[in-house]
């Protein structure tokens, strides 16, 4: 009976079953995490014990070219997607809402970019940006009588190359979102719009765009804070290259920590980036607040 | 044409239903099905084909079909590395599917103080991307505290890590709480253990939550890319997709091999996809919309 009694006091059993995810994450996600944020302060020493440097790495990271480089880099990588992903998404959003099959269809064939591996992508693409007249992209922008490109074997194109082929897979998941937002919008509502007299654009703009507002919000941050932390896509397309043109943080922080042994500077790049991630969250979280209760 | 179609949509395409407005509405789709579309369906015909070189890779293989790359690829150690890829989301699906069950269940169903902080936590792990922990995870796993397990070079350093996975939990623990009370509380009068009621009870209840985080966890492991790199220390340990840049051939090889090795990636989670599509845009939007 004592046993009962304390149980009704601390009752073990959802522990139990909580244990396996909070062991787990304990160990890969919060244990790195605070190991991170400690490397960040170190000079990383293998054998020879790591060195206090105070804010030497954060120091580095503010000053060095190659850092602020892939920053800027980072950036227009992420905002170019970001808006480039959600305008198409919406295009394509309007294009194939619907319930008829043929739209399904087509919806289904747009998204499988979406759950394709990030690897085949990139090597996929690598293929159809091959350079000179012949390269499949280059052959289809012949049919319109443009001459051939340079992408991502080009300093000046690559970034837009890569921006191309994020936009690629990030638009069709936009678009995918998008239908479902559509799909909840009062179809009185355009009834009304159109009885009073408004055009389709006007419709689109004064009842379709207000109700999505909270999906805008959601895909904003999402493809802002998925654009910031970039890795594989520009890793196995460009490796950074060339010359620096594509380097974004991760790829940098990659070849510091992992290829170069800067484990301090790399954790350092890492918590920079964490924490732009959280301020940017917490910007659009708050916005969509106040716009929400406005 | 009924009025109720026009305001179906905010274009209303449905409505335009001339002879023009059927072939401009076909060429439009057909041509947005093959921008997107179009360059992997090559891919799966490039591997099938005797590709050579980027400038034969099209639509419309040459020189008619063969298994030819995928024979070569065994030289290349291509189902090594397929293998490989199996073994890690086989149990690491397992595993994560587990742990989200599990840990919904106490989420959903239980009353525990604590219980909001829990939640908190969870949630704050979907704040911290894979990447932004990765140069520290490889330090973690080269050495667990307290034990000094090294699990780099090993299959368990790339299925632990996405064990757990916050998404999953969070989807899963949603839908337990939709499970009526009144069928646990019958179970317990009847004597059932606890586990009996988790396993005989809740989770039948919960197969169409169960094929979501099924669909999104395959997806999630298989498309894992900067673990396996850290982990991995020799080529043996590569999974498929880390193993596909060192596919690329040089002039003579040719990019047959790739081909097929990127068609064997891409086969598994787009299959997934296929098969479980209802439950995969129901968690799409559901995760999406609410953060």
């Amino acid at each position: 009976m004592s046993s009962r009694a304390r149980r009704r006091r601390f009752d073990l059993v959802p522990w139990l079953f909580l244990a396996p995810a909070l062991i787990l994450f304990l160990y890969f996600k919060f244990i790195p995490m605070a190991q991170g944020l400690k490397m960040s302060f170190f000079e990383v020493r293998t054998y020879l014990g790591d060195r206090w440097v105070g804010m030497d790495n954060y120091r580095q990271i503010v000053t060095d070219d190659r850092f602020t480089n892939a920053i800027k880099n980072t950036v227009l990588l992420a905002a170019a997607t970001t808006v480039g992903s959600m305008a198409l998404g919406l295009l394509l959003a309007l294009l194939v809402e619907g319930k008829a099959r043929h739209l399904w269809f087509v919806r289904t064939a747009a998204f499988i970019p979406v759950v394709t591996t990030l690897a085949v992508v990139a090597e996929v693409w690598r293929i159809m940006y091959y350079p000179g007249a012949d390269g499949p992209v280059n052959s289809i922008l012949a049919w319109f009588f443009i001459g051939p490109q340079h992408y991502i074997d080009h300093e000046d194109t690559a970034l837009l190359s890569l921006v191309g082929v994020n936009i690629w897979r990030g638009a069709p998941y936009d678009m995918m979102i998008f239908v479902a937002g559509l799909a909840g919008v009062d179809r009185s509502l355009y009834e009304q719009a159109a009885v009073d007299g408004a055009a389709t654009w006007r419709r689109f703009l004064h009842v379709t765009v207000p109700a999505l507002r909270p999906v805008f919000a959601i895909l904003f941050t999402l493809a802002a804070i998925r654009g910031l932390r970039v890795f594989t896509e520009v890793f196995t397309m460009t490796n950074g290259g060339p010359n620096g043109s594509t380097e974004v943080l991760m790829t940098l922080i990659y070849k510091l920590g992992l290829q170069q042994g800067y484990l301090g500077v790399a954790a350092a790049g890492s918590i920079v980036l964490f924490v732009a991630t959280v301020i940017l969250t917490i910007i659009v979280r708050g916005l969509y607040r106040k716009d929400a209760r406005a | 044409m009924s009025t109720t179609d026009r305001y179906e949509t905010v274009l209303g395409l449905d409505s335009y239903r001339g002879p023009v407005a059927k072939v401009l509405k076909l060429l439009g789709y057909t041509v947005m099905a093959l921008v997107f579309a179009g360059p992997l369906i090559a891919l799966l015909v490039g591997s099938l084909s005797h590709v050579v070189d980027p400038t034969k890779f099209s639509l419309i293989p040459e020189g008619g079909l063969t298994l030819q790359n995928f024979i070569e690829a065994e030289d290349r150690h291509v189902y090594e590395y397929l293998f490989n890829s199996f073994v890690v989301v086989g149990l690491g699906l397992l595993l994560q599917v587990l742990v989200s069950v599990f840990a919904a269940y106490s989420l959903a169903r239980k009353r525990f103080v604590g219980a909001s902080i829990i939640m908190l936590l969870i949630l704050s792990t979907m704040m911290i991307p894979e990447e932004i922990i990765a140069i520290p995870l490889s330090v973690v796993l080269a050495d667990i505290p307290p034990f000094h397990f090294d699990l780099i070079g090993t299959y368990a350093g790339m299925i632990l890590p996405v064990g757990a996975w916050g998404f999953s939990i969070l989807v899963m623990t949603e839908f337990m709480r939709e499970v009526p009370i009144e069928l646990e509380e019958a179970a317990r009068i009847d004597g059932a253990s606890e586990l009996r009621v988790f396993f005989l009870i809740i989770l039948p209840l919960c197969r169409p939550a169960l094929g979501v985080i099924g669909v999104f966890g395959f997806t999630m492991i298989w498309d894992q890319y900067l673990l396996p790199l850290i982990v991995a220390t020799e080529p043996s340990q590569y999974t498929l997709t880390i193993a596909l840049r060192g596919l690329r051939g040089d002039e003579e090889v040719g990019i047959g091999v790739l081909l097929a090795g990127a068609t064997l990636a891409l086969l598994p989670s787009v299959l997934a996809f296929i098969a479980l599509q209802r439950q995969f845009v129901q968690g799409l939007t559901s995760g999406a919309i609410k953060g």
